[in-house]
């Protein structure tokens, strides 16, 4: 895959990017006119490299939700990483510090094929998909956002994990002599860290995304290679990822280091589990006033709920 | 009717205007529909920090009027408290109606099971008792008690800054500025009430 230098991803505007409702039309357009219909269209696309977003476009779309897309303006200028200001606005204003090229992953711990990846290796093997998920924040509010990227299974599955590898941890880019605006002050413990079950990373629905609204990710939504898991609170989709260990013990996560009677290790979407901060029984879709019923697992109980079969989740939580 | 009472009136209605004015601004972003991704959550951010600036405002009154004999101030003082109320009023208002849905019920499981939002409510419960008492026919009435009853501001700016305090995820440096003038504020009263004490003794002493 063909990365782009860092300054044509971060200035991508608003009008550069499909209107959400063009999002959904052209895509049918796309699948009657075919191939060459596909090559017709993406020629007018002023990037330099027009591999790269067609690496995005025209994907096989699975487990997608029928409700309408949140606009992409604010799906790319409302988001908390903290890395880059805690405001929710700064993010965007402060994309450009977050440099995404050269990017490596390192894959340590429990598995046959450790080591350490240049971005274009991790992602080359992969078939990308798009997958328009429910993203629901601790914070009581929600999106619905057209990922695109690939099942973290199948990137797991390379490094060929061990009978102890009972879980997987990630760790967000920090580096401690040129830290990123947000990492100047310890407003969490740098670097950003989370993990997941071994059983949970490797289940279909979670998600390695790369591309958003049929472009390359945007820095401030977790360039260059972030986490999607759709049935957990936000901040248990990690970003800008430069480190994936197996693990035998569950691994230390940030939020709930900070806090951990309010966050928990598992941070599934509950309703029915309250926090000392938020109600999690409604949240506010971004674009409408009023709060709507948060769904048990952010609406994937069907698919995930057995994964947790047997386990106290008020106390699990 | 006399030329400084005329001034007077003016300078009020100015001072009155320039505290509206943020509501004023709120309005018309949300009319205009420039509130950003998420007005709910400006609208209530904007109107609880406003309520605790007029709140910070007219507890500097006090000792500002005996720090740097700026009597002027004081004729500002029931105004500024009382705009403190209207931003708080506001501010419960777009919770209730936005977050809570207008229902009661929701209103008192938040209250009841939230720390951050009992205390959020507390203050706004201090303030009301201080707002219909604001007046001279009140004030009067109460004769003495009046200035104890309305020490219960302190009581309110310090709930309304745990308030804040609580709701905070991580990033405590934007609480900063309310928490050093809020400080000095009730300090500065403390080291006067002290003061008081050591240079005139009580005959036990």
């Amino acid at each position: 895959m063909l990365i782009l230098p860092s300054s044509v991803r971060n200035n991508l505007k608003d009008n550069d990017v499909t209107p959400e409702s063009l999002f959904y039309s052209r895509r049918k357009f796309i699948k009657s006119a075919g191939l060459l219909g596909s090559a017709l269209i993406y020629s007018r696309n002023s990037y330099s490299s027009q591999a790269n977003s067609a690496k995005f476009a025209n994907l096989a779309q699975t487990h997608n939700i029928k409700e309408e897309l949140t606009p992409f303006h604010d799906v790319t200028h409302y988001n908390n990483f903290y890395e880059l200001g805690t405001g929710k606005a700064d993010p965007a204003a402060n994309a450009r510090a977050l440099q995404t090229s050269p990017w490596s992953i390192e894959v340590t711990g429990h598995c046959n094929k450790p080591g350490k990846l240049i971005l274009e290796d991790i992602l080359k093997p992969h078939t990308y998909e798009e997958r328009i998920y429910r993203f629901r924040c601790v914070e009581a509010w929600s999106m619905v956002i057209p990922w695109a990227g690939f099942p973290l299974s199948s990137l797991l599955k390379r490094f060929e994990p061990t009978s102890k590898a009972k879980y997987v941890a990630f760790e967000t880019i920090y580096d401690k002599k040129n830290p990123l605006p947000g990492q100047k002050r310890p407003t969490i413990r740098w670097p950003y860290r989370e993990g997941l079950r071994i059983d949970e990373a490797m289940h279909p629905l979670t998600f390695m995304a790369t591309g958003i609204y049929g472009k390359p990710l945007l820095n401030q939504n977790g360039a260059p290679l972030r986490l999607v898991v759709p049935w957990k609170y936000g901040f248990k989709s990690i970003k800008s990822i430069v480190k994936i260990s197996f693990t035998e013990k569950q691994p230390p996560t940030s939020w709930n280091t900070l806090a951990s009677r309010e966050y928990g290790f598992y941070s599934n979407v509950n309703p029915e589990v309250s926090h000392p901060r938020w109600s999690q029984a409604r949240e506010r879709r971004i674009g409408e006033l009023f709060k709507r019923k948060t769904l048990m697992f952010n609406g994937y109980e069907e698919q995930v709920a057995s994964l947790y079969s047997g386990m106290n989740l008020k106390k699990y939580y | 009717m006399n030329r400084t009472v005329t001034r007077r009136h003016y300078k009020k209605a100015a001072v009155f205007g320039l505290l509206s004015l943020p509501a004023a601004l709120l309005l018309y972003a949300l009319l205009a529909q420039s509130l950003g991704t998420n007005p709910v959550e400006k609208l209530t951010h904007e109107t609880g920090k406003w309520a605790l600036i007029c709140l910070c405002l007219s507890l500097a009154a006090t000792p500002l009027r005996q720090l740097l004999r700026w009597v002027w101030l004081m004729q500002y003082r029931r105004m500024l408290g009382l705009f403190a109320f209207f931003y708080a009023c506001l501010h419960l208002a777009v919770y209730w109606v936005f977050d809570q849905s207008l229902s009661f019920i929701y209103l008192w499981d938040d209250i009841k099971d939230r720390p951050y939002i009992t205390m959020g409510f507390s203050a706004w419960l201090i303030l009301l008792p201080l707002a219909i008492t604001s007046t001279l026919a009140w004030r009067k009435r109460l004769g003495k008690n009046w200035l104890r009853l309305h020490r219960l501001s302190y009581a309110a700016v310090l709930i309304a800054l745990l308030h804040y305090i609580w709701l905070i995820r991580a990033d405590y440096s934007e609480v900063y500025p309310f928490a050093i003038a809020i400080a000095v504020l009730l300090g500065h009263r403390l080291v006067k009430q002290l003061q008081h004490r050591l240079y005139r003794p009580t005959q036990k002493a």
